[in-house]
Order: C-alpha cells, then structure tokens, then sequence
C-alpha cells in the first residue's frame, strides 16, 4: 500500500471520486492547470478536462455562490477556497443562502457541495494565511464542518464530505500537509461524518483535539508517560455536527478534559465542548475543563508563532492543572 | 516640462524599488526571510508614475504585491526590510510582513493579502477628506484579478456618484497569480470599465513611468479640482512568479517572459533620461551606487533588530491591556 502525505490522499480522494461520479465538478483560483497552489488539484484538469476542473476568476464569492447554483441544480461542486482568510467574503453566500435551502424549500432541495480550504497556521505564514476560522463555520446552521488530521482520515472524511447530501467545509491543516505519509488505500473507503476518533485509550484526562492539534495532543500524552498520567485522546474529524457522545463517554470515563485548538479562545469551540461536557457529564468531573488555544489575536508572524499555536508543552502543564485539581 | 529634479527622483525611486526587490528575493531564497514574498520587479514604472503624480500627505491604498508602491509613496526601505525579517524595529513591529506594510504618516494605507479589499477602502479615505474639505487625494493600486471582485465594482459605483477624488490604478500584469487575462475576463483593456460607471477611464503603457506619470497626473488634476474619480490601466509584466518560490514558467512561455524583460521599465528610463540629456551617465551610476549601500544597510538593520518578545503578540488588538 502506498504511503502518502496528505496533499496526495486528498488528490487521489478527488481522483476516485471523479471518475466514480461524472456530476463532480472542481473550481477555483488556480485550481486547473497550475494544480493550485498547494497541489492538491494537480493533474487533475489534464485527466478530466476544463469542464470538470475549472480555473475561475480571483473571487471567491463567485465561486461560491456559483457551486450553490451547480449544486441545487444537479451537480456536485467541490469548490477551493485559496487560503481560508478568504472565504470570510463568501460567509454571505455560505450563512444566507448555502446553509439555508433545505429549510427554505421544505426540504425540497438540498445542496450537495464541498467547499475545501487549507487552514491554520504553522506555515510562517502572514495574516489572512493563518486563521482557524472552523467555529465561525460550526456557528452556522445547514453547515458541516470536517478538518482531517492525518492523510489516511484525509481521504476517508473527503469521499464521506463529497457523497454527503448536505454543504460541508472541508478544512485542510495546511501545516501537515506534508508532514506525515501513512498508508492510505486505493479505492474507497470511508470514515462517517459527525463520528470522532478515540485516537488513544487512556484512563486518567482525555484531551480533544483535531486537525494538527492532534500531533500535538499525542506528542503531550507521550511527554506525560514520564509523569505517569495515562492520556486519552480523541480526534473530533467533525466539527459540526459534534460527536457529543464520545466525549461524554470518555469524560465519564476519565472524569477530567482538556480541549486543544489553535482557533482564538473566545467564542472557539472549546466553550461549545464544555457546555456539551456539562450537559451530558457534569457529575463525571473531577476537575473544570482546562482549554489549550490561541490568544484572542491576529495570528501573528513566525517570530512569535510558536509563542501562539499550542504545543506540547502548553497541553502537558494544562493537564498536570486538571490532575492536580 | 517636467522638472530635471523630479525626473532624476522617479529614477532613483525605480532603481530603489528594483534594488530593493533583488535583495528580497536574494534573502528570502537563501531561507532569511519567513512569510511569503510577492515580487513587483517589472513593475517598477506603475508604482513610480502613479506616486510621483500624488503630493505626500495624498493617501494610497497597495496590495499583496506592494514594495513597490510603497517604496514610490517614501516609505523607509530599513524599516520596511526589518518588517520582512518579522523584527521588532519594522513597520509593522513584524507582525504584517511583507504583504502588510503600511505607514499611515506618509498616507500609506497599507497592503492587504485580500485581493481587492483596498477599493472600498480608499473611496472611505477619499470621502473623509471630501467631507472635511480638504483638497487631498487618494489612489488605490490593484491587480487585473482584482477587477473582477465584487469589491472593484462596488467601489467604482460608489467613487461615480459620491464624485470621489480617487485614482483607481490597475497593474494590469495580465495574470491573476497563474490565470491568464484571456482566461479570467473577456475584455482586454480593463479600462472600458469605467464607461459602465460614467467616469473617465484610459489604459497606458505601464512600463514607460512617464507615460503613467503623465496619465496618473491628469487624474489628479480632476480629482483635486472636484472632477471625480479615474480609472487607468497601466499595462505591465511581473518578471518572476506569482510569489517567490513559484517559477512562473507552468502558464507563461520563456518567449513571453523575455520579450517583457527586453522591455525593462528601468533600463527603458535610463535610456530615455541620458538620450534626451537629462543627465550624464555618471550622474545615474552615483545613484546606483548610493542606493546599493541603502539596501545594503537596509539589511544590517534589519538584521542586528531584535525579535519581537513574545508578549508583544499580545500588544495592539485593543486598546490598553490585554491578559489572556
């Protein structure tokens, strides 16, 4: 079996799937001959022609609003949003219209599409390249929202995205987009939208994560081994709608949690997480709920990155407060 | 006429502009620089022209592909290389890069990663000037990608009826990062735009400075005395890719390429400055010469600054303190 990065599982995802089902149709910014800008669409428009792999003009509100049209009508549009500091343009289209069309026509019409982005920061990149912008997303309703964290739930969760009657945002860590290669299958198989992963059993704190936080949840458990604090870790895959039920059962289990994302903490996901934990577990909690983030800032530039994006080290002191409590 | 003072400026600023982007490129290849870089050499004449038309406390508003502009509008090369070393003495504390620099005292607004964010934005700093009764302008640079985003059209409707003093100057590098203009609109000269908002639109040779010196002049000229705003297309050519990194060579012929640089905006200007007896040869070289050792110092500052603490991460999201 193949061992691939993640870039080359969404590309082979993408691949199988369009020749699966004539009615996908790629578009975006630089998507067709240059294969974007990461490569994830490379070769692409070469083996399924400028019908099905279209370079469209440099606006993303077009894009957009055009695979809604695409997609009510018939197709299966999976639209590429350059960076995901640009689809802030689109969130017209995406809460007014996209997530809409299934309430507003009585269920009559559905939207079918698949907007992929490469998000998150860790790439030394500037403003508008560095966002986690994924509960903006999760806030609004008729919405999925799915961030894979490694190449093989890459391909899974893409093939789940684009067979899924409803819209999703398909987030990208663009900063282990080569960073990891594992064995990824040919053909298909797929990993349910809305199901986490127990990436890691463990009895004492479980740690949520997901995209490239999960690395980053996994090198604090093994950091942890030494202070003998058994980690559970579960990778959430879907945002929206949330596997409340697994972080439940791990925290009744556990009776201690920690929520890691590289998104701003005010209003991140991690409030959602808890509120969830203190509806269907509260009298499991040993300890209140400790969240690893960003700062409620700018992502800012390389120099003081590291200082911003969760690591290891921050999981692991989050974790000795929650077992200390 | 065109005084020998200005003329003899507009080169100096092309070859800062050219000097300034070498080195970028130089540095950012060898791993010095982090963030992303979006080179402007080739286009050297559009930024020049177009800024030597505004007078100093004019605005003008760039885009991701921004040095250039900046440079021409006076802003401080160290200050602007330490920003792209992300230190703490650059422009932006090195927290915008490359694709942020703005200098808000010499009416630099900024660059912005968002393609056509910056035409509202103008037309908001033009309206402020019209209500408080100045007479200053204001200019905002962008792509011919840009021209095709909501935000262009928005904003050329709204400069029209408001009777904004803006210049709209499209760099019209005929590719959206690797989409050719065949490709992205069906029109060739960006310009007849203008028409569907009943303004004055013109499209120039956009490596010939004084051509666009002279166009963006004119525009001024009407703007200033409450003639409304302007769209010029300057026609040019991005020499290397669409960021550092990015060959270029994937949607655009090595014949294309070479026949742009044959027409270099630079060697185009010096030509024309010495054959029409502007000044000697010499007098160009000590230019050379001086702004080299700028660069050059350019990047011992920006490399003996220090970085950023980490704590300033924290500093300028709101106003006071901020503990998180």
């Amino acid at each position: 079996m193949a061992k691939l990065n993640m870039v080359e599982a969404i590309n082979l995802a993408l691949r199988e799937e369009m020749e699966r089902d004539d009615r996908i149709v790629v578009l975006g910014e630089d998507v067709g001959k240059e294969g974007g800008v990461f490569r994830v669409t490379d070769g692409l428009q070469a083996k399924f022609g400028k019908d099905r792999v279209i370079d469209t003009p440099l606006a993303e509100t077009g894009i957009v609003g055009t695979a809604f049209g695409m997609a009510v009508y018939g197709l299966r549009p999976i639209a590429e949003i350059q960076f995901e500091g640009f689809i802030f343009p689109c969130l017209d289209q995406i809460n007014n219209h996209i997530g809409r069309i299934r309430n507003r026509s009585r269920g009559r019409f559905t939207c079918p599409l698949v907007i992929r982005s490469p998000y998150g920061g860790g790439i030394h990149a500037p403003e508008h390249h560095s966002d986690s912008p994924e509960a903006i997303l999760a806030h609004i309703p008729g919405i999925k929202v799915v961030i894979p964290s490694t190449p093989y739930e890459a391909k899974g969760l893409l093939i789940s995205s684009i067979r899924d009657p409803d819209p999703v945002i398909f987030f990208e860590p663009k900063r282990i987009y080569r960073a990891i290669r594992e064995e990824v299958p040919e053909g298909e198989y797929s990993i349910p939208l809305g199901k986490a992963r127990l990436v890691q059993e463990g009895k004492d704190v479980t740690v949520i994560a997901w995209g490239a936080m999960v690395r980053e949840a996994l090198n604090a458990a093994e950091q942890l081994k030494a202070d003998k604090i058994d980690v559970e870790v579960i990778d959430l895959r879907t945002i929206s709608p949330i596997d409340s039920e697994t972080i439940a059962a791990s925290i009744r289990k556990t009776g201690r949690g920690v929520i890691v994302h590289e998104a701003a903490k005010t209003c991140g996901l991690g409030a959602e997480i808890i509120a969830l934990i203190n509806e269907k577990a509260l009298l499991s909690l040993q300890a209140p709920i400790e969240r690893v983030t960003g700062f409620d800032i700018p992502v800012p530039l390389p120099k003081t990155e590291h200082y911003y994006l969760p690591n290891p080290k921050r999981i692991a002191l989050a974790v000795k407060k929650v077992m200390s409590f | 006429m065109i005084p020998k003072e200005k003329l003899m400026e507009m080169y100096e600023k092309m070859v800062r502009i050219r000097r300034f982007e070498e080195k970028a490129v130089e540095l950012f290849l060898k791993g010095a620089l982090p963030g992303f870089l979006h080179s402007s050499i080739g286009q050297e004449a559009v930024s020049v022209g177009a800024c030597a038309a505004l007078r100093e406390d004019d605005y003008m508003i760039s885009t991701h592909r921004g040095h250039g502009d900046i440079i021409a509008k006076g802003a401080r090369v160290d200050l602007m290389m330490a920003e792209l070393f992300a230190k703490k003495t650059g422009y932006c504390k090195g927290k915008g890069g490359s694709m942020h620099i703005a200098d808000l005292d010499l009416g630099i607004l900024g660059a912005t990663g968002i393609v056509g964010a910056g035409l509202p934005i103008i037309n908001g700093a033009a309206l402020a000037c019209q209500l408080k009764g100045t007479d200053q302008v204001s200019l905002c640079f962008f792509g011919d990608g840009a021209s095709n985003t909501g935000s262009f059209h928005e904003a050329l409707n709204m400069a029209s009826i408001w009777n904004l003093p803006v210049i709209f100057v499209c760099q019209n590098n005929l590719y959206a990062e690797s989409t050719p203009q065949w490709v992205h609109q069906k029109i060739q000269d960006i310009s007849v735009r203008a028409q569907g908002y009943g303004i004055p639109g013109v499209s120039v040779d956009g490596n010939n400075v004084l051509t666009v010196y002279r166009a963006t002049s004119e525009a001024v000229e009407r703007a200033r005395g409450k003639g409304g705003p302007t769209l010029i297309e300057c026609k040019t050519y991005r020499w290397l890719g669409h960021y550092v990194g990015d060959p270029g060579t994937a949607y655009r012929t090595k014949e294309e390429v070479e026949q742009w640089k044959s027409r270099d905006p630079v060697k185009q200007y010096r030509a024309n400055l010495l054959a029409n007896g502007v000044c000697e040869e010499k007098d160009l070289d000590a230019i050379d010469r001086r702004l080299e050792r700028e660069i050059e110092e350019a990047v011992e500052f920006a490399r003996n600054s220090p970085d950023p603490d980490p704590e300033d991460a924290l500093q300028d999201v709101y106003i006071g303190e901020y503990i998180p």
